[in-house]
């Protein structure tokens, strides 16, 4: 049975890797020359019940695919957390880590370590915490949703980062003066370009940050096995409230039992295996591990059993109203500055097809599933820009990289719908056939620093912004000037000027820009379709080209 | 070993060899020799390797190819048209009369030659958009090349938009693997930075393949562009560097010229069969595309270029600075009327 079970924990834990990995664009083009994901790179949010309830609170509706998470919630409620110790990705790394204990912690102290603690109900806080927010309008339960939490480390910090070891090895064999090495790096090199290494390295803000926070709770197996699954996630909280009426359960044999603590000792949800104290229904991962460690036989899994046992969080009511209250208190807290007012920030651009701000909070559970798949590293994850509540939600930065024109693939990885999908048809900005409408998704409009642009401050030729500017006809127009230049010598340059009614605020002016610490073209939010009270214009230019 | 040192496994109870009481908290004369002389050794070891170093300290230098100009042209017949201009329905026909006339695949390729050929995909675009060069023009080259003997022939070039999405986008990487072509992305790690001898533009990352290159075929497409009225062959040449590429814009006439002057075809195929005639070099709107239908193929790249911008944009080589420099540099003529040129239509 752990064999069995160890295998589906391999199984589910590459299938995770291998559909983070594929995560991104790598040339294969659907019918019509359209980018499409050729994997269902959303399967591990589709079967979360947290993220899918943690939607519909807060969103009133299912986004598409979330659905599917009954597949794990029907099960669970007949037949307990065996989501948590046979299926779930995290839980499987935990259980990894927790294997690797010093010497020390794995004897008495590992059998204590194993014993149920109260502290294991903080989970439960946590759960009512995140669903009481989600039912005010936010979906910050992504925060610490599990597969948000794994997609968002892996996808944004340990990938790259193994991404970058893997290159600097690879070109350092590939440069090597021994002729069969360099040979060998070479090969090697090409093959994992071809397969697991990404194009161009990816980099994002606050990596560091978000990888130490993954290391930290892995770390933590070292002491507690599982802390975190035991103590707080929220996802094995309310897989573990669905199991409550579960028909099926440890049955003891008390009889048999001589107490010699080796179910304690291998026990991976603290859920006290051990006879002659009621076992926890709801911290037990069905890993089958007590079966095997058993000298006695005394222990087995059986359907429509009655026996003493603990059943649910057991949360004392204090608890629960203490949950309650921080959930629901903490939106209005959180909103109770400028970020969603007429003062927010105004590189708060968002991804081409992102709801409206307020929705956009409620749907976005900061996964960063658009950030992995985004082809030019240009979406990021927020730090301040939309207020606290919009920590680790997407923002595009176009001095890092700007919005691919034809491109759609967060609409299309985003599992909640926070980003809607989108065809590029929809996007409007170029495809396919002639454009006789006004492009249909803006992310917001450009503006010159004339302090800093070559041909408007310093008398140089350049009009690279407009060379680069994607949609037709051009959003960036040019004037003719005479300028003279240090020497005194007069000069007719071109010089760009923003058409607000065209621009899309893709940011390729500002990505393209020769001065690239501090861009004298910059993409702010003003004039976002998402947004109708943040807009410039009165009216829009509609129509074909007029040249 | 154990019995001629006594001193170093002693017990308590029985006396050291020195007779001295406090002996056993000390090291032996001889492990003390022996301690002494390894700390001499690793520290001189230390320093040694601390004065190697610092004697190879030196202000980091890249390294640069001494001879970086390549010069990929063949020899010139005077019985040959130097510029053909083609008309016709289909893309690849135009390109085997454009060898044809222009005295066989065979003159350009030998056996065993590792081509480049360099078409514009640059941008995120679809071929009927004409922002990138056509693919089935790319594929025909590509077959011509592999037929005539090369030994690899490579397409590839350096993006402005995100590389995979051009390359697949555009249609040139399936069209151009259908004909036996390897494609190449821009892979960040194969750049080196190259001395390109020019009066401007000196040391220049370039992409690997285009330095490997036995021959080199250069395939733009004529768009219009805002800062000189049209990016054509010369324009091309930007995709083969790495770098902060955007300055070149400032002194564009003179980057052009130094860069064609790094960088001597072996031919020019420019595309005319989709003309991007507004909103260039990124278009995306099909009002913007006229259908000429041409290729306008030819050993003088000077002339090519001086050619199609007289045709599609009335633009005079006076008012294209670069082609005049260009011909002052001896890569060509600017004068279309003094070269040796032949104008047909294919049914």
């Amino acid at each position: 049975m752990v064999a069995l079970r160890r295998a589906s924990q391999v199984f589910f834990l590459l299938l995770f890797l291998f559909l983070l990995l594929r995560t991104e664009f790598r040339g294969t083009v659907g019918a019509g020359g359209d980018v499409r994901m050729h994997w269902p790179v959303r399967l591990f949010f589709e079967l979360d019940p947290l993220a899918a309830l943690g939607n519909a609170l807060a969103t009133h509706a299912l986004y598409r695919g979330l659905l599917w998470s009954l597949i794990i919630l029907l099960p669970v409620m007949f037949l307990g957390r065996f989501f948590c110790g046979w299926i779930c990705p995290m839980g499987t790394l935990h259980h990894f880590f927790g294997n690797l204990k010093s010497e020390s912690k794995r004897g008495k102290q590992g059998i204590e370590a194993n014993r149920y603690k109260p502290w294991q109900r903080t989970k439960y806080v946590v759960l009512i915490v995140v669903l009481a927010a989600a039912v005010c309008g936010t979906g910050l339960v992504g925060w610490l949703d599990p597969f948000s939490l794994l997609v968002r480390s892996m996808g944004l910090s340990i990938f790259p980062g193994a991404n970058y070891a893997a290159n600097a090895a690879l070109n350092a064999l590939s440069h090597s003066s021994i002729g069969p090495v360099q040979a060998a790096g070479i090969g090697l090199h090409t093959a994992m370009t071809a397969t697991v290494l990404n194009f161009k390295q990816p980099h994002f803000r606050q990596g560091i940050f978000l990888g130490l926070i993954f290391l930290i709770l892995l770390a933590a197996n070292l002491r507690v096995t599982r802390f975190w699954c035991r103590a707080l996630c929220p996802l094995g909280a309310l897989l573990g409230v669905a199991s409550r009426w579960s028909i099926l359960g440890l049955h003891k044999d008390a009889a048999s039992c001589d107490k010699c603590n080796r179910c304690l000792l291998h026990c991976q949800g603290g859920d006290d295996p051990i006879g002659a104290v009621p076992w926890h229904k709801a911290e037990c991962l069905m890993c089958m591990n007590c079966l095997d460690a058993c000298p006695h036989q005394s222990l087995e899994f059986r359907f429509f059993r009655k026996e003493a046992e603990v059943v649910g969080p057991n949360l004392p009511r204090r608890k629960v109203l203490t949950g309650l209250v921080t959930g629901i208190a903490a939106v209005p807290l959180l909103r109770a500055n400028t970020a969603l007012g007429k003062s927010r920030d105004e590189r708060l651009i968002r991804p081409p097809g992102a709801l409206d701000e307020t929705d956009f909070l409620a749907h976005c559970i900061r996964c960063g599933e658009c950030m992995k798949v985004c082809p030019n590293n240009s979406l990021q994850p927020a730090l301040t820009e939309g207020g606290l509540e919009g920590l680790w939600t997407p923002v595009l930065t176009p001095r890092i990289g700007y919005c691919e024109p034809s491109c759609v693939l967060c609409s299309e990885v985003c599992p909640t719908g926070a980003i809607w999908k989108l065809t590029p048809q929809e996007k409007g900005w170029v495809v396919g056939v002639g454009q006789d409408k006004a492009p249909s998704v803006r992310l917001g409009t450009a503006f010159y620093d004339h302090g800093r642009c070559l041909p408007w401050a310093l008398a140089t030729d350049c009009i690279v912004c407009q060379e680069w500017c994607p949609v037709s006809p051009k959003a960036i127009y040019l004037q003719e000037a005479e300028v003279v230049d240090a020497d005194g010598n007069k000069k007719v340059l071109k010089q760009p000027h923003v058409d607000p009614s065209r621009c899309v605020g893709c940011g390729a002016c500002e990505y393209a820009c020769p001065l690239q610490e501090h861009p004298a073209v910059y993409v702010t939010s003003i004039g976002e379709s998402r947004s109708p009270d943040s807009q410039i214009l009165l009216t829009r230019k509609k129509g074909k080209a007029q040249s | 070993m154990a019995s001629e040192n006594p001193a170093a496994n002693n017990s308590t109870t029985e006396s050291p060899a020195c007779g001295n009481a406090t002996a056993k908290d000390r090291l032996t004369r001889r492990e003390a020799m022996v301690r002494l002389l390894g700390l001499t050794a690793a520290g001189a070891g230390t320093a040694a390797a601390a004065v190697w170093l610092s004697k190879h300290s030196a202000l980091p230098v890249s390294t640069t190819a001494t001879d970086a100009r390549r010069d990929h042209t063949v020899e010139a017949n005077a019985t040959l048209p130097e510029v053909v201009v083609l008309q016709g329905e289909d893309p690849r026909a135009l390109v085997r009369r454009a060898f044809a006339e222009l005295g066989g695949v065979g003159r350009f390729i030998a056996r065993n030659d590792v081509v480049v050929l360099k078409p514009n995909i640059a941008w995120d675009r679809t071929p009927e958009q004409a922002a990138n060069t056509n693919p089935d023009l790319v594929a025909e080259v590509v077959k011509q090349c592999v037929q005539a003997g090369a030994k690899r022939v490579i397409v590839t070039d350096v993006s402005c938009n995100d590389a995979e999405r051009c390359f697949h986008r555009s249609g040139i990487a399936a069209a151009a693997r259908g004909e036996g072509a390897e494609v190449i992305l821009p892979d960040a790690s194969r750049f080196r930075e190259v001395n390109l001898g020019g009066e401007i533009l000196q040391n220049w990352q370039v992409f690997g393949p285009f330095l490997e290159a036995d021959k080199v075929i250069n395939l733009p497409i004529a768009k219009q562009h805002d800062l000189t009225g049209a990016t054509l062959g010369f324009k091309n040449w930007y995709g083969i560097l790495g770098g902060e590429r955007n300055r070149l814009h400032q002194q564009i006439h003179q980057s052009l010229v130094d860069l064609a002057a790094f960088m001597l075809p072996t031919l020019t195929l420019m595309d005319c069969y989709r003309v991007l005639l507004r909103n260039g070099p990124t278009g995306g709107n099909l009002e913007d595309v006229a259908l000429h239908k041409t290729l306008v193929a030819g050993t003088d790249p000077v002339a090519v270029d001086a050619y199609v911008a007289k045709t599609y944009w009335n633009i005079d080589p006076d008012a294209l600075p670069y082609l005049h420099l260009a011909e002052r540099r001896g890569l060509g003529r600017a004068d279309f009327s003094q070269v040796r040129s032949k104008f047909l239509q294919i049914t």
